[in-house]
């Protein structure tokens, strides 16, 4: 056991190296929550369940978007009997007002950038930057 | 009937039924080129330049509708957005070349706008089918869609569309949430407000005339106002000698 030293001392190197990632997130303080949007307080309800919502809303806004604009179809029956205007800031932004919160929070998280933003127009943000 | 008789008669009879099922095509030129479906609205502009002339510098109509289209205002005349505009008789009428064009039109600035032509060749050359003619008339515009390529804009004679060649929104006065911007490299013009029209309102440049020298509404009503000012006057469109069909007329 003449390399007593340098084979301990190796396999500590290799353990602190291998166990980097947990070190560093236990410093950082990360944790492995999932992220929490902030839900429009005065609503309820949604223009489907929850959990259609949370898997499928992309799917949703992108059927809306082609009904709006190619078939000149406005507005949707949603399964609650109501009837809503398809307008991603005139209807979604108008209970979750708060972009950064609920929408960028998730997004964000997921590492997600969707592309709606470069065109439609955050009315919250709009009046923080003074327009333009 | 013998064998080759019969071959005979069977051929005659064959070619006869392809011609006949070929002609109309020929002819006719089959439904319009395939751009228009059947609706029973087909959506117009009649423009009284007199009107519109009373008023010098008037500018209401652009104004109102750059203000609700969030349209940029770019200074480099290169890079001028534009749904609707003024130019002068002698350009927005270059067929209308005359020595002695009346005073009343002379180098006086004319409303010029999308056409809404009812064979628009935008619409042809486009690749994506961002531009497309809707059943009712207008000639739609899917910002989601256009790859930017201006074939478009090559193919309007009208020089109805405009391009974003840096992003528009850091030169937008006034932002209207309402409506979406565009971005950087995207083609851009009128759509008759088609925003509008759904919700049973009129184009914002027809409301904000003064002088409503802006008439807009639908030419398959017998009795709608386009109609009526058409059977009352005189009216002339843009190029006409294209064959592009347009749908906004000018009044004599």
């Amino acid at each position: 056991m003449r390399d007593k030293g340098l084979i301990f001392g190796g396999l500590c190197v290799f353990l602190v190296a291998v166990t980097f990632p947990v070190w560093y997130n236990v410093a950082a303080g990360t944790t492995n929550k999932g992220p929490e949007p902030k839900l429009p307080a005065a609503e309820k309800e949604c223009v489907a369940s929850v959990d259609t919502m949370r898997t499928s809303h992309m799917d949703m806004l992108i059927a809306w978007r082609d009904q709006v604009v190619r078939q000149n179809q406005r507005t949707v029956t949603a399964f609650n009997g109501k009837t809503y205007d398809m307008r991603l800031t005139g209807t979604c932004l108008k209970c979750h007002d708060n972009k950064a919160e609920f929408c960028d929070r998730c997004h964000n998280y997921a590492g997600v950038q969707p592309y709606c933003w470069e065109c439609h127009v955050d009315p919250a943000h709009l009046q923080r930057t003074g327009g333009g | 009937m013998d064998r080759r008789k019969f071959i005979g008669i069977a051929a005659g009879a064959s070619a006869l039924a392809l011609a006949g099922s070929a002609l109309p095509k020929l002819i006719g030129g089959g439904s319009g080129g395939g751009t228009e479906e059947s609706s029973k609205t087909r959506w117009a502009m009649v423009i009284d330049p007199s009107k519109c002339l009373k008023r010098d510098g008037c500018t209401a109509c652009v104004a109102a509708c750059d203000k609700v289209h969030n349209i940029p205002g770019f200074h480099d005349p290169k890079h001028e957005v534009k749904w609707i505009w003024k130019e002068p008789f002698e350009n927005a009428f270059p067929e209308q070349e005359n020595r002695f064009t009346a005073e009343q039109f002379k180098e006086k600035p004319f409303i010029l706008l999308c056409n809404h032509c009812d064979n628009p060749p935008c619409v042809r050359v486009c690749p994506t089918q961002a531009t497309w003619k809707r059943g009712d008339g207008i000639v739609m515009m899917d910002w989601h869609r256009c790859i930017g390529c201006r074939y478009c804009m090559a193919a309007c004679p009208y020089g109805s569309r405009s391009f974003n060649w840096s992003d528009p929104r850091t030169h937008i006065e006034r932002m209207d949430p309402g409506f979406p911007t565009r971005t950087k490299g995207v083609v851009e013009k009128c759509t008759f407000c088609d925003e509008r029209i759904a919700r049973g309102e009129k184009p914002a440049c027809v409301e904000a005339c003064p002088e409503k020298a802006m008439a807009f509404g639908d030419l398959a009503d017998p009795k709608s106002e386009v109609r009526r000012l058409l059977e009352g006057r005189y009216s002339i469109r843009r190029k006409p000698e294209l064959g592009t069909q347009p749908e906004v007329f000018y009044l004599i």
